[in-house]
């Protein structure tokens, strides 16, 4: 076969590219319409990112050289640390046990009311749509500075998520062993304990866990508006540019964080295959 | 004989049901002791705190009254009254907006051209595999508001600051979930093509693009709605948007204006998370949260 022949063979692959796939034209075209309007809305301008550039080499420099290596205060940065496990750890209990009753009332499974059960959902909903560091930033405004302020935006940031996905974990529950609950004639009350409870518990420890680990993450960022632990060591060191030390501190953090995920992984396996 | 067995069985495994748990029951326990005692946690300022934050909620609660809702804005009780300053918090999410469609745009395009060399399958040495993985790793694990911190050090107090901000962990966290993309999708188109003489950008472009492209618009469409969440807040270190708004007036005590601000916030993070949710469901046909 020649080209030729190919060509007439399947006209519309060959064919030119606006013709093909419009769409991607289109798309392609806003796009890069839109980053011209976004740098002239931001006033972006080459010599600023120049300026920014220069500004950031000595920044970047003293980032890795740690010359008075030995004075620094690691006990207030061990602290840090172990306020911001503690925070994660307080805040996901403490949402992990009040998200079953409410998953539990979100859940098609228990709640048959559905005015009722729209509602619940819809607070839930309000409740996620704030950030975790709005809350802190609430919270601190009542409680003042420290790590409990910091305990109570997770503890109402994580009662959002998890109570919605408690509530699907018993939406997805199987409905056999509760059919055969009910038509033995126990009560409501039973039925929930013994056909829904043993199926969603596993899945509750699991995803609680999931929280647990990307709370340290959230704990880390809490500090910056006062709700304690090692992101106030971070960002007063960083107001201060002591840049050499809230680079240590971002590498500890990192490491805590990246052990915590090994940690949880290992466990939810565990979990789930038990 | 046999119901002894049975039940001895059964026992034995009551037993260990129960061990387990009581051991699960005793260390949340401990870990609720000790976290209690590192972050120095009693009874006495949490109970006193309760009553403060009741006085703070209802102080940022706006006070409506139902006879003059929908009057002008210098009549007290108004929807109008209290959404007095809606011009100025409009231009600001407008900005805030702007700047997560800004940041995912230009993060995801570095994404893409970062993924192929962070794919098992698709980069071209286990070098270059393993020192963009790291990289990768480290914007993705750094929260984007300490790079926001750190840039508006350096290119000062505006939204510049935090579009590169939310830009470095978009391109971190995407760059991780579209190599991955690519180590799942299927090698025999890209087998096809090599066998016919395509060279390394041609085989990325018919035979793995193809394949991955709607899973990555779907990262990217719900990597908006979390840029979309964190360019409200990026604000409270100064990198634009309306957060910086939000942490005025928390700061200065306006109190009507927080709830405003607050709600706000919340509509526009449900109708962009509902718009992109429709578009993942319809237009791309994939659902993967």
């Amino acid at each position: 076969m020649t080209n030729q022949e190919i060509i007439t063979l399947h006209p519309k692959i060959f064919s030119p590219l606006w013709k093909r796939s419009p769409i991607k034209i289109i798309v392609s075209l806003l796009i890069f319409l839109y980053l011209i309007f976004s740098i002239k809305y931001f006033n972006i301008s080459i010599t600023d990112f120049i300026n920014g550039l220069n500004k950031m080499k000595p920044i970047l420099l003293s980032m890795i050289t740690w010359n008075d290596f030995l004075s620094w205060n690691f006990n207030s940065i061990l602290v840090g640390i172990l306020q911001t496990l503690a925070m994660a750890f307080l805040g996901t209990i403490a949402a992990s046990v009040i998200s079953i009753p409410l998953g539990l009332l979100a859940s098609r499974q228990v709640m048959k009311i559905n005015l009722f059960r729209f509602i619940i959902r819809r607070f839930l909903d309000f409740i996620r749509g704030v950030d975790i560091l709005i809350w802190a930033l609430i919270f601190v405004r009542a409680f003042g500075l420290g790590p409990l302020s910091g305990v109570l935006a997770i503890f109402v940031a994580d009662t959002g998520t998890l109570s919605k996905l408690y509530s699907e974990a018993a939406d997805n529950s199987d409905n056999k062993q509760i059919e055969g609950l009910v038509s033995s004639g126990s009560s409501k009350l039973s039925t929930i304990r013994f056909g829904l409870i043993p199926q969603v518990i596993p899945i509750f420890i699991s995803q609680s866990l999931y929280f647990f680990e990307s709370n340290s993450r959230s704990a880390v960022i809490l500090g910056i508006v006062g709700a304690g632990g090692i992101g106030l060591q971070l960002s007063e060191r960083m107001k201060a540019q002591y840049w050499d030390q809230a680079f240590f501190i971002i590498i500890i953090i990192l490491i805590m964080v990246a052990l915590i995920d090994r940690l949880s992984r290992f466990l939810r396996e565990k979990i789930i295959n038990d | 004989m046999n119901e002894i067995i049975l039940n001895s069985h059964n026992k034995s495994l009551i037993r260990k049901k129960r061990f387990w748990n009581i051991s699960l029951i005793a260390i949340i326990l401990i870990g609720i002791i000790l976290s209690s005692i590192i972050i120095d946690i009693n009874s006495s300022n949490l109970l006193n705190g309760i009553p403060r934050l009741g006085d703070y909620v209802s102080q940022i609660l706006p006070s409506l009254e139902s006879s003059n809702l929908f009057l002008s804005p210098k009549d007290q009780g108004s929807i109008a009254y209290w959404y007095f300053n809606l011009p100025k918090y409009l231009k600001l999410l407008f900005e805030t907006f702007n700047m997560a469609l800004l940041a995912t745009i230009v993060g995801s395009t570095l994404a893409l051209f970062l993924s192929f060399l962070a794919a098992k399958n698709t980069s071209p040495n286990s070098l270059v595999f393993f020192t963009i993985r790291r990289i990768l790793e480290f914007f993705r694990g750094v929260p984007e508001i300490i790079f926001a911190i750190l840039f508006v050090w350096v290119l000062g107090i505006g939204p510049l600051a935090g579009i590169i901000a939310m830009t470095l962990h978009t391109t971190g966290s995407l760059g991780k979930l579209f190599s991955e993309v690519h180590e799942n999708s299927n090698n025999k188109p890209i087998d096809a093509l090599k066998a016919s003489g395509g060279n390394w950008l041609s085989e990325m472009k018919f035979g793995l693009l193809p394949q991955v492209l709607p899973n990555l618009i779907s990262y990217v469409l719900l990597r908006f709605e979390i840029n979309i969440r964190a360019s409200t807040i990026l604000g409270f270190v100064g990198a634009g948007g309306i957060g910086q708004e939000l942490y005025l007036v928390i700061n200065f005590n306006y109190y009507e204006e927080v709830s405003a601000i607050i709600l706000l916030i919340i509509l526009t993070v449900i109708s962009i998370d509902l718009f992109s949710g429709y578009l993942r469901k319809n237009i791309i046909g994939v659902e993967n949260d």
